[in-house]
């Protein structure tokens, strides 16, 4: 059921479902997971993690005899996608980390995804087989070669079931357009196209071609030494196929027209909260920083995510945003220490759900916030193995922000600040969320009667 | 720019500080947490060249931050007491560390270059102890070696970018005693010209031959003879000099 479609909104209750990964008390770095995101139709969930490796979930049928599973991810797929690679020209090394995976949408029985590391985006064909061919002429069952001139009958291969086999195989690889660390990848409406963004450039590929891609947005000044401002995230507008958005380190967001010009580095709209005076210190614009851009599911709005809110702007009204959230305001006294251990430049995500009614966003301490855009309301909800028997309701968490701290609050000093939510993910059209927390995967779905 | 009662907002634990009398004490103490504000950001840049391409966001953030505290001191007229005989000395002990980071990198890199360099860092640790009176002498030994270290640097262009990481961070700490407003410009052009682009990494190799040995030893030579902000090597302390010739490519 779809929470806050025009009717009277319950608070939605969060149960635990299910939760992928080790319980190890030490975390291997390569199972760190880096990127979250459901299919189109929600039937899948994949997962990136900073070893290059992709692990897609599926969702198994419901089932009459067990209503209360409600349809459980199970892995479907897990392929090596990216391998650390060696820059010689730089002496540098590229990771493997996945940075982003994007869904295209179904056109057939495979699915296709793209993901990408710092400098090369693939698109990954997943398909099921589940059929094999047999009685070839030329080789016999183990394969091996027959001898033509013993073959006196030819005969047709037949298909016959196997157990079912899910392959993953590497459809295009573009590489080589990208010298700064790729931070989005996004795929445009016509499904023909899409973009990939790094510090400085945006560019435009056709899923065809991988030998060139047009350069749609450049940024990179003339002379470096006058660099003070880096692209941080783009995303094509959900329909139209010639608008996207693109945010930025000093916290603007430019909405740019592919038709007006083949280099964008004019923007259609540009998007700016003018800055609050009172609040002024060496970490505002570290802290004004864009996180992360997207694009409602209606196409009307956009919601930016920095250090300490989340926004959400009309693309109508580019001097201020109309709504904005606080995450973990009782973090702006602590700037100076967060900037010591360079927590301060976190990258958080934020997601909208399908009805555009709630967005949600991670915190510390495995904390992750949704707010209600309707009913102004707002929860924050922890990932953790303590609340993971099925269908546990979750329980409100909150932080104290001084005086004195009760029963069931924690205060600011206790966070634990290595246990970031960075990455979740939303279903497209039911209360599912996926919630990457270090190399844990917390699978939540709302209280079913 | 700012208000000064607004600036004790600025960093941790301010907050707690009440009464006239904590007042006047914060204000020293807000100099003192902008200070290390700026060496924090500074280290946090030297930091970034490790095994991976350093993350450029968070570089022109920091980057950003220095420029906006080096604005405010220069406003605030406490620029000029940086230049002190302590921060000389603690730039130099950076130095000795900087030489450290670079040779065990560079010892990755070219292993046939090592032997020469190391040559030369053990005269450098020998005249270390020497003072501003023998610098003349320390020249001429430095002369020697300045072949095979040009030699070096001209073979270096695929490895150009370590080579332009020893002299940015030389920067770094040259900024902190070079008033010039452009320095953290400098700074900044130099990191990001060594890692990013081979373009803009081959013409900055073309735009650093103006600081070359030539141009560092002429300086030297007649000290009097200050051109650009870059080659305003007469505030530096003499050791210091001595260094940025043999480093400079």
């Amino acid at each position: 059921s779809l929470a806050g479609f025009g009717e009277l909104m319950q608070d939605v209750l969060w149960c635990f479902s299910q939760v992928k990964g080790t319980v190890d008390t030490g975390v291997t770095e390569a199972d760190i997971i880096s990127t979250v995101e459901f299919n189109h139709t929600g039937e899948l969930l994949a997962t990136g993690d900073k070893g290059g490796r992709v692990v897609i979930f599926q969702r198994e049928q419901e089932s009459k005899n067990q209503p209360h599973r409600r349809g459980e991810y199970n892995v479907y797929s897990t392929f090596q996608s990216h391998e650390p690679e060696f820059d010689y020209l730089k002496s540098l090394e590229i990771e493997e980390k996945i940075n982003k995976i994007r869904w295209l949408p179904q056109q057939n029985a495979a699915y296709f995804l793209l993901s990408t590391n710092d400098k090369t985006v693939k698109l990954w064909k997943v398909s099921e087989r589940d059929k094999r061919p047999e009685g070839y002429n030329l080789k016999d069952e183990d394969g091996r070669l027959r001898d033509p001139s013993m073959i006196t009958v030819l005969r047709v291969p037949v298909l016959r079931p196997m157990d079912l086999m899910v392959e993953a195989t590497p459809r295009r690889v573009f590489a080589n357009a990208h010298t700064y660390h790729i931070n989005s990848i996004s795929v445009n409406s016509d499904y023909e196209t899409y973009m990939s963004a790094d510090d400085l450039r945006i560019n435009l590929w056709n899923f065809e071609i991988t030998n060139q891609s047009f350069n749609i947005v450049d940024i990179k000044p003339a002379n470096m030494e006058e660099l003070t401002e880096v692209i941080t995230a783009a995303e094509f507008h959900p329909h139209h196929c010639n608008t996207f958005v693109y945010s930025s380190s000093k916290g603007t967001i430019r909405l740019c027209d592919m038709r007006t010009a083949a280099l964008c580095d004019r923007h259609a709209k540009f998007f700016e909260e003018p800055e609050d005076p009172s609040n002024r210190s060496f970490f505002s614009e570290i802290i004004s920083s864009i996180s992360d851009v997207k694009f409602s599911h209606s196409g009307r709005y956009i919601m930016t995510r920095d250090y300490l809110t989340v926004k959400v702007w009309d693309l109508n009204m580019e001097n201020r945003p109309i709504e904005t959230y606080q995450v973990h305001d009782y973090l702006r006294s602590k700037l100076c220490s967060l900037y010591e251990n360079d927590c301060i430049f976190d990258k958080f995500e934020c997601v909208w759900n399908g009805s555009d009614s709630v967005i949600m966003t991670g915190s510390y301490n495995n904390f992750f916030r949704m707010f209600d855009r309707n009913t102004k309301r707002d929860v924050t909800l922890e990932a953790s193995r303590e609340n993971s028997k099925p269908r546990a309701i979750l329980k409100p968490r909150k932080v104290c922000v001084g005086g004195k701290r009760r029963k069931d609050e924690i205060s600011v000093d206790s966070l634990d600040f290595s246990k970031k939510i960075l990455h979740t993910a939303w279903h497209p059209s039911e209360n599912i969320i996926a919630v990457a927390a270090t190399n844990n995967l917390y699978i939540f779905q709302d209280k079913v009667n | 720019m700012f208000v000064r009662g607004l600036k004790r907002k600025c960093f941790d634990g301010e907050e707690d500080i009440e009464g006239t009398l904590a007042g006047i004490k914060a204000i020293p103490s807000y100099n003192l947490q902008r200070q290390s504000l700026l060496d924090m950001s500074l280290v946090k840049l030297q930091l970034c060249h490790m095994l991976v391409e350093p993350n450029l966001c968070r570089s022109v953030l920091i980057a950003n931050t220095v420029r906006q505290i080096q604005e405010e001191m220069t406003q605030d007229g406490t620029w000029q007491m940086i230049n002190t005989q302590s921060t000389g000395q603690a730039s130099l002990d950076r130095l000795v560390s900087t030489d450290i980071l670079c040779r065990s990198s560079r010892e990755q890199a070219e292993g046939k270059h090592v032997p020469g360099y190391s040559t030369f860092t053990k005269d450098f640790e020998g005249d270390q102890a020497q003072d501003n009176s023998e610098t003349m002498s320390t020249a001429s030994s430095v002369q020697a070696p300045r072949n095979l270290q040009s030699n070096v640097w001209e073979m270096e262009n695929p490895q150009e970018n370590k080579g332009n990481f020893q002299k940015s961070l030389d920067q770094i700490f040259e900024t902190l005693e070079n008033k010039s407003p452009n320095s953290v410009e400098e700074l900044f052009s130099e990191v990001d010209n060594s890692y990013y682009d081979l373009d803009t990494m081959l013409t900055g190799m073309m735009s650093n031959t103006k600081m070359g040995h030539c141009d560092g030893l002429e300086t030297f030579s007649s000290p009097s003879t200050t051109t650009s902000n870059s080659n305003c090597k007469s505030d530096l302390n003499e050791l210091d000099h001595i260094v940025e010739i043999l480093v400079e490519s």
